[in-house]
């Protein structure tokens, strides 16, 4: 009986090993372990067996039993693998080829200038301030040191509609309005961006309708050096670590001492070339301390106040920064152009 | 203004101080030198030459064969096609081997058969622009006076051996317009002395007051006006030094009395004016404001129509001079002039500008004025050219002036503390530092305790205030010495506010659903100002628009967009997803700032999905935009709060277009353009929409709370039901939510049948329905129970009925 098991045990497992179907090594489980089987042949013919050696005999089918079982589950586990990578090698695509398209828009180039720039001085301690588009006479230019007759309001040819309203030329009355709110009590601290309008035909380097941003900082110890501190920042944060700032004198009516600020030339590292015009530096906006007569208008008391502010173009600053070369194609919106700004720097 | 670097030197010297250093000084220190010309640059071997003989050309009737002397021996024979070339002149010759601007390299060449060693040049050849070269030469070669020695270097007798310094002036510093005025600042940087002209002559016994009276009756306009008298003087040429420094400073020559009223003007930066004394037809000058509609005819010949804004010069009753501005043809200084009368005068600036500008006559006069001159320059900068017109005019200078002198000059006294020097400015500068930039500046100062005081000199008339010396001492100072600090004490805290975050929720929002930004102009034409618009306005006209098309500010977004797509569509761009944030104007009334508010536009054209090798390819369609503005609202915490109600909107297809409320109030509309629309802008299927974003992210919002995820299974039961064709899906939501609640979470559609099988005017639309309680596990037969109500709810209000 001994033997008979074994002879069982090995041709069994002979079977398991020739099989090469999940199929057919179903028929082997049924065939040997079950109930027809032969090896509970074997266990039913037990009867016959002293008392000593039916323990003995039924230890031992069980054994073959298992055997044959963990056999079966080997082989089984193994079908199974190689069934699935026969599937998977039927199911093989090329990678190569384009992807179903996810539509994706892009900020304007100049609002990626905009907000990149809002950021930096949010990050400062400024808030956003923004104003009407049509002005009152008195808040662009008034307001801001420039009487009626002024002669520095030729430099600024303006879109009027009527005789006291206008279409701003400059971000500068959201500063004088912010200021006016204020009562006269400080800190501010704001950066003001928005459209702006003069009368020019449009070019590549004139645009009708341009953005601006400017800032404003008023408070009781606001220093010139606080000015070109703040400046130094904002130029290396938004152009490189390795660039300089230099602060020229200038002129503006709403500020005194008046500065322009260039940053060093990236094209030529400072020595000369023709995107700087050989002088090493790119003239990047305007700033100043806030005039006296500014700050008394808005009815802060200027001995005892002082305040710097700032002014940019946001086309320029992208036509320096992307090397875009006509103003135009940022109010053309061709989607060619659009689109190459989508990438996140 | 045009700076001679070498004309310069005979008020400062520049020792040591090339043209491009001086440039560079100067734009540190104040006023930006925009360039630095080169005269002579890229011009070679031009020499002064003898023409001895003058032929015509054998085989050409317009060219002349020329033998000139050009000091190397044997004269040189070169043909010449200038018309007033002749025997005898001094002119300009670019030998063989010359180059002249534009690299043009003189060879040895024939013309028509005869040889030519050379080229005799014109001005304009020589790199000059023709509108400064004097007229008797614009034409033809330019002739040198006979002293001019043979072969000596052409271009240093015309002074090109010069460099020029392009000023970019500030309307705060018309003290610059003068090359005295530069001398004072160049010597301020420099820290070097001023040398001033030379104005002392001997006068003539007779005094100017016998020849002329002086009247003025508008004193404001004109509270100084000096008149001297020069007789006996003889026109012709001024000397060549004189011209080329005009030139040089972008003036052209015209006879010597004319070019030293123009030296002065650069010289002093005071304008000044020769009248022919003999012509005025009378003894008196008289200054008044003109009569409305008195006509008179200027120097450039033509006649002008005056009003009582505009100052006059004249002869007691006829103007001769349009004061500050040209004078007149009637008294034009001509080659038969004798006798100069000489106006040196402080005419206001404003006056001078209306006048300026009424008559579109801007010029160098007319801008110093209106800038403002030095007073106290005025009656030595007479002097001056009084001066010169006896030394190069042949001139007799009569003892005196005619004058009349209301005018007042109070230089400017201002006191500052160095501690505010040093507060405003962040440095630590001490008073000895300060005295001597004011003193570097040649303005008075004087020390006592802190303060400081200047005086400064009147031809600096912009310094006022405390902030005007702040700035001198800045700019002197040097800004790169200036510390780089930031600003301290009561911090703000740095946000955007609730609007502006959320507008940039909507902006990154749309452009993840594939929708790029456009920026487009706010001025539009009338026909297209008020298409699209959500409420109805008057215009908002410019009072002057440069063109029709941009004369009106815009009332809605679209017509820009859609211009935005008519261009990209045309060029081979014709699906394309573009939105607008921005501003559109409502009209308040005259004189009224207008509502602005803020609106979103975007549009949608040509295909939504292209996948190519799968072949799928998916137009844009209204439910690709309703989704869009689903997941707008729905990121904003809206959707329970928004409405598409069927709409008819101008421009938009009659039966796809949806307007859009929120909270009941209409906020905008969203559906496909106009067939005919499309049509006209040659687009494809293309689906707009527009909305007030000021109205969107205007409205409260809730709080984020977070709401339990139901425990409890849910039971779904979907229904296909029968209705009108006309019962949109919208109201049988409705009514299910309603008659479903608290236990109906969710109801939505997910068939729509409107094919054959149905029923005349039928159509077939299915609503999936999930029931949950949150608080247990609900039974089927309570459901039914809910179920039941609303079906019956359904056939109640909608007479819709379940699909057999
Ligand atoms: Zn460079």
């Amino acid at each position: 009986m001994q033997e008979r098991l074994k002879e069982l045990q090995e041709e069994a497992i002979q079977k398991v090993e020739q099989s090469s179907s999940l199929k057919e090594l179903n028929d082997i489980r049924v065939a040997y372990l079950g109930k027809k089987g032969p090896i509970t042949e074997v266990l039913r013919g037990m009867g016959k067996l002293s008392a000593e050696e039916r323990p003995v005999i039924g230890a031992l089918a069980n054994e073959v039993r298992e055997a044959i079982a963990a056999k079966i589950e080997a082989k089984q586990n193994q079908l199974e693998e190689a069934a699935v990578l026969e599937k998977m090698a039927s199911e093989s695509i090329d990678v190569t080829l384009p992807g179903r398209p996810v539509n994706v828009g892009s900020h304007h180039p100049l609002t990626k200038i905009i907000e990149e720039i809002e950021d930096l001085f949010i990050g400062m301690g400024y808030e956003i301030a923004e104003g009407p588009e049509v002005e009152q006479d008195y808040y662009n230019f008034e307001a801001l040191n420039l009487p009626k007759g002024h002669p520095a309001r030729d430099m600024q040819d303006s879109f009027y509609i009527t005789e006291e309203l206008l279409l701003r030329t400059h971000t500068s009355p959201v500063q004088a309005r912010t200021m006016e709110k204020h009562n006269g009590k400080g800190p501010i601290k704001i950066i003001c961006p928005g459209k702006v309008y003069r009368r020019d035909n449009d070019d590549a380097t004139h645009s009708h309708q341009f953005m601006q941003i400017e800032g404003l900082v008023v408070g009781e110890n606001i220093r010139m050096s606080d000015l070109k501190g703040t400046l130094d920042v904002f130029a290396k944060k938004m152009f490189g670590q390795d660039r300089e700032i230099r602060l020229r004198p200038s002129f503006f009516p709403f500020t005194e001492p008046s500065v322009e600020m260039d940053i060093s030339c990236k094209v030529c590292g400072g020595h000369g070339c023709n995107v700087c015009k050989q002088t090493g530096w790119i003239e990047i906006l305007g700033a100043g301390m806030v005039h006296p007569n500014v700050l008394e208008m808005a009815g802060y008391d200027s001995k005892k106040y002082t305040g710097f502010a700032f002014g940019m173009g946001p086309e320029r600053i992208a036509m320096l920064k992307y090397g875009v070369d006509d103003i135009r194609h940022f109010y053309t919106n061709d989607v060619r152009f659009l689109k190459q700004f989508s990438v996140e720097e | 203004m045009f700076v001679s670097y070498k004309w310069l030197q005979d008020y400062v010297d520049l020792t040591g101080v090339s043209a491009n250093e001086l440039a560079e000084k100067i734009t540190k220190s104040g006023i930006e030198v925009e360039g630095v010309e080169i005269l002579n640059e890229g011009i070679k071997g031009v020499v002064v030459g003898h023409v001895v003989e003058r032929v015509q050309h054998p085989n050409a009737d317009k060219l002349s064969k020329c033998q000139v002397d050009i000091g190397e021996g044997e004269p040189v024979q070169i043909i010449c096609g200038a018309p007033n070339v002749a025997q005898g002149q001094k002119v300009a010759v670019a030998k063989v081997g010359a180059i002249l601007p534009g690299n043009f390299k003189i060879k040895k060449a024939k013309l028509r058969g005869e040889e030519s060693n050379g080229m005799i040049c014109s001005l304009q050849e020589l790199g000059m622009e023709g509108k400064i070269v004097p007229k008797e030469y614009s034409e033809g070669i330019f002739v040198f006076p006979a002293d001019a020695e043979v072969g000596a270097d052409a271009l240093a007798l015309l002074n090109r051996d010069d460099e020029v310094l392009e000023l970019g002036l500030t309307p705060n510093r018309a003290d610059c317009l003068s090359m005295l005025g530069v001398a004072y600042e160049v010597a301020a940087i420099l820290g070097r002395e001023v040398k001033l002209p030379e104005t002392s002559l001997e006068s003539l016994s007779e005094k100017a007051t016998d020849y002329v009276k002086v009247v003025v009756e508008a004193t404001e306009d004109n509270p100084l006006y000096v008149a001297k008298m020069i007789k006996n003087v003889k026109i012709g040429p001024s000397p060549l030094w004189m011209q080329t420094r005009l030139m040089s400073a972008g003036i052209r020559p015209h006879n010597n009395v004319v070019d030293i009223t123009n030296y002065i003007l650069l010289e002093y930066g005071q304008p000044l004016h020769a009248f022919d004394y003999d012509r005025l037809g009378s003894k008196e000058i008289l200054v008044r404001r003109a009569n409305d509609g008195e006509k008179f005819v200027t120097l450039d010949d033509v006649e002008r129509t005056l009003t009582a804004d505009h100052l006059v010069i004249t002869n007691g009753t006829e103007p001769v001079a349009l004061a500050g501005v040209m004078g007149g043809a009637n008294s034009e200084v001509t080659s038969d002039t004798t006798t100069v009368l000489l106006e040196a005068a402080y005419f206001n600036g404003a006056t001078v500008r209306k006048a300026s500008k009424d008559h579109g006559l801007r010029s160098e006069a007319s801008a110093r004025f209106e800038k403002g001159v030095d007073p106290n320059r005025v009656r030595v900068a007479g002097e001056r050219a009084a001066y010169l017109m006896a030394k190069y005019a042949g001139g007799e200078v009569l003892e005196g002036a005619a004058e009349v002198d209301t005018l007042t000059v109070e230089p400017a006294v201002v006191s500052v503390t160095l501690e505010k020097i040093n507060r405003v400015l962040g440095t630590g500068l001490e008073m000895k530092d300060v005295e001597a930039i004011f003193d570097r500046l040649q303005f008075g100062v004087s020390v006592e305790g802190d303060t400081v005081t200047v005086t400064a000199p009147t031809r600096r008339g912009d310094i006022k205030i405390e902030e005007d010396l702040l700035e001198e001492v800045a700019r002197l100072f040097g800004y790169d010495n200036i510390p780089k600090t930031l600003p301290i004490g009561s911090t703000t805290p740095g946000k955007l506010s609730e609007y502006q975050k959320k507008r940039r929720v909507v902006r990154a929002y749309l452009e993840g659903a594939g929708l790029y930004q456009a920026v487009t102009y706010s001025l539009t034409s009338e026909e297209k100002a008020s298409q699209f618009a959500m409420e109805k306005r008057d215009f908002i006209r410019l009072a002057m628009p440069m063109s029709e098309d941009r004369s009106i500010l815009r009332l809605s977004i679209l017509p820009q967009l859609l211009e935005v797509l008519k261009y990209n569509s045309a060029r081979q761009n014709d699906s394309l997803a573009v939105y607008e944030t921005g501003n559109v104007f409502l009209s308040n009334g005259v004189d009224v700032l207008p509502e602005e508010k803020e609106h979103l536009a975007g549009a949608i054209t040509g295909l939504w999905n292209n996948h190519s090798w799968q072949g799928e390819k998916k137009p844009v369609d209204f439910f690709v935009l309703k989704g869009i503005l689903e997941g707008l609202f729905a990121k904003l915490g809206l959707t329970e709060r928004v409405a598409y109600v069927q709409a008819q909107v101008e421009g938009m297809h009659p039966g796809r277009t949806a307007e859009i409320r929120l909270d009941g109030s209409k906020i905008g509309f969203a559906g496909q353009l106009h067939p005919s629309v499309q049509k006209d802008l040659d687009l494809k299927d293309t689906y707009v929409f527009e909305l007030s974003l000021k109205a969107v992210l205007g409205v409260e919002t809730e709080a984020l709370q977070y709401q339990s995820i139901p425990r409890y299974p849910s039971i779904t039961r979907d229904i296909a039901l029968v209705v009108n064709r006309e019962t949109v899906s919208g109201t049988l939501k409705d009514i299910i939510v309603k008659a479903g609640s608290p236990l109906l979470k969710e109801a939505y559609v997910f068939d729509l049948y409107e094919g054959d099988k149905m029923e005349e005017g039928k159509k077939s639309i299915a609503f999936s329905l999930k029931y949950v309680d949150p608080e247990r596990t609900l039974t089927d037969e309570e459901v039914t129970k809910v179920h039941d109500r609303v079906l019956e709810a359904l056939k109640e209000q909608a007479g819709a009925v379940l699909r057999g």
